[in-house]
């Protein structure tokens, strides 16, 4: 009988393949944590994939000297959906709907990042009506993607009231997507070419009321939390990020913007007619958990302005482009002209071609910049399509951020770098 | 007071013992505090202010299975997750009831590919499935209520 190790003498190696339960070898995972580990010295501990904290199914594993992280290792593709090879077997508008299911709080960003490079594909205008309405929804869907981040990040550190006031006003603007889409949270509404129709009776009375109720929530919010002593106890100077390393990560949005670094989408590249609407971005100075809290907060007032800018400006026109190629006769015809219905039906079986070539279209997300590339190969389905997800980028700073913060700060940090898993994995 | 009042003075009340613990455990049940993707966020619409499922006697969500007698399956489930969430159910004390929340947890929806489970009851024993991607929050209650129905009605030598 080999001889049991005393209580001071450590033994060799603590740490075997059969009770890390990661699919690495042993020799893996000597890269990823100390030494220290190996000999009982500091504590592996498991968190997730089932745990409220972690915003779905992430999986960390922490390297713990007390309550000291020392090093985390995500582990992800607990949610691997296979959405970017499945779209390999999509017509190009079929595979809108699956795009709503990557960031599926943010689902009309992602619709947007996927028409937008299959228009530059096709070297399409869209029509101005089409993209001022596009506009509104995905301001909207910006609100909508922080609301449920607020209303998460709030319930992790122990606001609960937060969280429900959240929803109730989350409920407003998922009533706007209903009228406009016809689903609360899957709405597919942008199509190839400019929009699925054009927006119903009683649109803008929705979203007026959103415009006029909003400004005053969002004081609640600020009352309940900007101030408040725990909160700032709870968030300010933890989870420091600096500037470097932030653009070094390959963060984006509002994680990188609380950093200090003013780089957004709608301003670098503008798509959509961004231009055209007047708007400040965020930015933040330390880096902590505390000013990509604000950054958010801050956002919320700015997607209120171009929504109050676009309705305003909203032209008269069409939604659709004119390009018979790519936009289906209008119902009406189909009833009457034996060739429209032709037309329909080859544009829903077979779908329409894309000219051989390659783009890459990037949106600003809720989360950040939410890109999308195709390769097309000249026929109606792509070649490759590939989602740079802007979670996936952020969480990749999860260990850089976490180190040398207490356990009890991870899910500060986790919150407040706004991950959606669904998109990390896709 | 109360329930005298309303139903009269009615005595004594005889009921069996099995319709007696069916009530009593269709109407406390403690769902697990578990999402796994869009579905998830639909449970917790469900759970927040509008829709409040609180009304209906199920807002205690456990984050641990031990205390927990629903397991909800919110999402789509991957071939990794699987496995996890299998050990979930094991770990759940008895009786326990599974709801299988959307297309994807239900059949595969729309995600007919490798990586996807196609239909949680692959795994796991569903009791009702919630069909919609994602559900409305209306249609996930009226799958509990259903389950709730369902638990009345179920024997009492099921659990042993």
């Amino acid at each position: 009988m080999a001889a049991q190790p005393t209580l001071y003498e450590a033994p060799e190696s603590v740490l075997t393949e059969s009770n890390v339960q990661l699919d690495i070898t042993i020799e893996q995972l000597k890269k990823l944590v100390s030494p220290r580990a190996f000999t009982g010295e500091t504590m592996l501990l498991n968190m997730g994939p089932q745990h409220p904290s972690t915003h779905g199914v992430l999986r960390l594993l922490l390297e713990l000297d007390g309550e000291t992280i020392i090093s985390c290792i995500p582990d992800i593709g607990f949610l691997h959906t296979g959405i970017e090879k499945t779209h390999e077997g999509k017509t190009y508008s079929k595979g809108i709907p699956l795009t709503d299911r990557t960031d599926y709080l943010a689902p009309l960003s992602n619709n947007m990042a996927y028409v937008g490079c299959v228009e530059k594909l096709l070297d399409l205008e869209i029509p101005l009506r089409a993209q001022y309405i596009r506009v509104i929804l995905l301001e909207l869907t910006r609100m909508n993607s922080h609301l449920v981040w607020l209303a998460t990040h709030a319930l992790d550190i122990g606001a609960m009231s937060v969280f429900l006031y959240c929803m109730r006003e989350r409920e407003m603007i998922l009533d706007v997507f209903e009228l406009v889409a016809g689903a609360r949270m899957m709405t597919s509404y942008f199509r190839v070419g400019g929009l699925w129709r054009d927006i119903p009776a009683g649109f803008a009375e929705l979203v007026q009321k959103v415009l006029d109720i909003f400004p005053q929530r969002l004081m609640e919010y600020e009352k309940l939390l900007k101030d408040n002593p725990m909160w700032k106890e709870r968030t300010v100077g933890i989870g420091v990020i600096s500037k470097e390393d932030a653009i070094a990560y390959g963060m984006t949005g509002p994680s990188l913007r609380g950093s200090g670094v003013n780089y957004d989408v709608r301003k670098a590249y503008p798509y959509n007619s961004y231009d055209h609407f007047e708007f400040s971005v965020p930015v933040g100075s330390n880096g902590d958990v505390y000013d990509r809290y604000r950054c958010r907060m801050e956002e919320f007032h700015q997607s209120l302005k171009i929504i109050e800018q676009a309705m305003k400006r909203l032209p008269a026109g069409p939604v659709m482009v004119d390009n018979r190629k790519v936009a289906p006769p209008p119902k009406h015809e189909i009833a009457y002209s034996m060739e429209s219905l032709i037309h329909h039906f080859k544009l829903w079986t077979e779908g329409f071609s894309v000219p051989e070539g390659e783009a890459y279209f990037a949106v600003e997300s809720g989360k950040g910049e939410f890109g999308c590339y195709i390769s097309a190969n000249g026929g109606p389905k792509p070649r490759r399509v590939h989602f740079r997800a802007p979670s996936f980028y952020n969480l990749q700073a999860l260990p850089k951020i976490s180190r040398g913060c207490l356990i009890a700060d991870m899910v500060a940090i986790i919150g407040s770098i706004d991950i959606v898993l669904g998109e990390v994995d896709r | 007071m109360g329930l005298e009042q309303k139903l009269g003075d009615m005595g004594v009340v005889t009921t069996s013992l099995e319709k007696a613990i069916g009530w009593a455990r269709s109407n406390a049940i403690w769902p697990m505090l578990f999402g796994l993707a869009c579905c998830a966020i639909e449970m917790m619409s469900t759970q927040a202010s509008r829709y409040d499922l609180s009304r209906f006697g199920m807002e205690l969500m456990r984050a641990s299975p031990r205390q927990s007698d629903l397991m909800i399956v919110a999402g789509r489930v991957s071939r990794k997750m699987a496995p996890v969430l299998r050990t979930l159910y094991d770990q759940m004390p008895e009786p326990k009831w599974v709801i299988a929340m959307g297309d994807c947890a239900s059949c595969g929806g729309v995600f007919n590919n490798y990586a996807i489970v196609q239909g949680v009851d692959e795994i796991v024993p569903v009791d009702v499935y919630v069909a919609g991607c994602p559900p409305r929050p209306e249609t996930l209650i009226e799958g509990i209520l259903k389950l709730q129905d369902k638990i009345k009605q179920e024997p009492l030598k099921k659990w042993q």
